[in-house]
C-alpha cells in the first residue's frame, strides 16, 4: 500500500486536480476532501492546495482556517502528522498558527504569475528528500499575498534550526529579479521544528507532468511517497542542525 | 444591548507597506506634495451585544485578536461612539 494523500478542497481553492494528478502520477494514493468534512479518512499526508480560499476575505486563508476540516488538519498535526500547504495553502497554515509568521502583499503590488528559480536548502525532508541538496530548479508560483515576513527572532530561528527548505535563487537566465515578492530571507518554503509541517508559495504540482517539457515539480510528490514505505508509517523527523 | 463598534485594522508600523507607498507616489503625481506617511488598513464595523460599551469593546478586541487582525503583521484600535 502506499502513502494516502488527503486533498483538502476550500470554496476558492483551485489548484486541487493538479495536486491529485501529481501524487497520483509519483505512486501515492490521493483523494479529495470538502472542507465541511470532519475527518481525513485515514490520510498520511494533508495537501492543502493553492487557490482563493474565501476569496481571500479579510486576509489570505483567514477565513478557511475557520473551516470544519481544519480541526481534523491540526489534530492531525499534533499527532505527528504531516501537513504541506502549497501557495494559499502555505497562508492557511500560517493564519492558522501552524507555522510561524505571515505572508503579506507582494513588495511590488502586482500579481506575481511566472516561473521562478528555488534553490533546496534542505534535500533530507518529507518533501525534498528526491532532490539534490543545493539543487535549483524552476517551478511556477502564481499568488499576490507571497511576501513572508516575520520577526526577525522567528527568522532567525528558522535559519539557526535549519528549517528553510527552499529559497528563491538566481539561475541567471529568469528576465526578472530572482526573489518575486520581496520575501525576508528569500524565503519560498519552511518547515516546523519537527520537518513535518511545511508551506511554499510555489506551485511544485503546476509542474510535474513530463508532458509539459518539465516536471521539476514532480520531485516534491516522488519525496512524499518515498517517505512513506507503507501507509501508516511514520513520516521521518526533520533533523535540526 | 448592541452597540456599534468601529475597528480600524492597520498594517504595524516600521513594516514595508507597498499599498500605502503606492497611494502616496499617486498623491504626489496628482501635485498633492507635503502628503507623506501614508498607510493603508481596513476599516470595519460591527454591532456587538455588550452589557456596557467597555464590555463591547473587550469582545471586540477578542474579536481582532481571534480573526479580523494579524497578530503578525497588524495593529488594531478598537472604539465605540457615544
Amino acid at each position: 500500500m502506499s502513502v494516502r494523500v488527503a486533498v483538502i478542497r476550500f470554496p476558492g481553492s483551485n489548484c486541487e486536480d493538479e495536486t491529485l494528478r501529481a501524487v497520483r502520477r509519483a505512486g501515492g494514493e490521493a483523494f479529495e476532501i470538502w472542507h465541511r468534512e470532519t475527518g481525513l479518512r485515514e490520510a498520511d499526508v494533508v495537501i492543502m492546495p493553492g487557490g482563493f480560499s474565501y476569496g481571500d476575505y479579510l486576509r489570505a486563508g483567514a477565513i478557511a482556517r475557520f473551516s470544519p476540516v481544519m480541526k481534523a488538519v491540526i489534530r492531525h498535526a499534533a499527532d505527528g502528522g504531516a501537513v504541506l500547504g502549497i501557495c494559499n495553502g502555505f497562508q492557511v497554515l500560517c493564519e492558522a498558527g501552524l507555522l510561524p509568521g505571515a505572508l503579506v502583499r507582494n513588495a511590488q503590488l502586482h500579481f506575481a504569475g511566472r516561473p521562478v528559480a528555488v534553490r533546496i536548502e534542505r534535500a533530507d525532508t518529507v518533501y525534498t528528500s528526491r532532490y539534490r541538496p543545493d539543487q535549483v530548479i524552476v517551478i511556477p508560483i502564481g499568488h499576490g499575498e507571497g511576501r513572508y515576513v516575520a520577526p526577525p527572532e522567528t527568522l532567525a530561528e528558522l535559519e539557526r534550526e535549519g528549517r528553510v527548505l527552499m529559497r528563491y535563487a538566481d539561475p541567471g537566465f529568469l528576465d526578472a529579479p530572482a526573489n518575486p515578492n520581496g520575501a525576508a530571507h528569500d524565503l519560498a518554503a519552511i518547515c516546523d521544528a519537527s520537518g513535518r509541517l511545511a508551506g511554499m508559495m510555489p506551485h511544485p504540482e503546476r509542474l510535474a507532468d513530463p508532458d509539459q517539457g518539465s516536471s521539476a515539480g514532480l520531485g516534491v510528490f516522488h519525496s512524499i511517497v518515498a517517505s512513506f514505505a507503507t501507509a501508516g508509517s511514520p513520516a521521518p523527523t526533520l533533523v535540526t542542525r | 444591548m448592541k452597540y456599534r463598534v468601529h475597528i480600524r485594522v492597520m498594517p504595524r508600523a516600521g513594516l514595508l507597506d507597498p499599498p500605502g507607498q503606492a497611494v502616496e507616489h499617486a498623491l504626489d503625481a496628482l501635485g498633492f506634495e507635503g502628503a507623506s506617511n501614508v498607510h493603508l488598513g481596513k476599516a470595519i464595523e460591527v454591532d456587538v451585544e455588550g452589557s456596557s460599551a467597555a464590555d463591547a469593546e473587550r469582545r471586540a478586541r477578542t474579536m481582532c485578536e481571534r480573526l479580523l487582525a494579524n497578530p503578525v503583521t497588524e495593529d488594531f484600535i478598537v472604539e465605540v461612539p457615544a
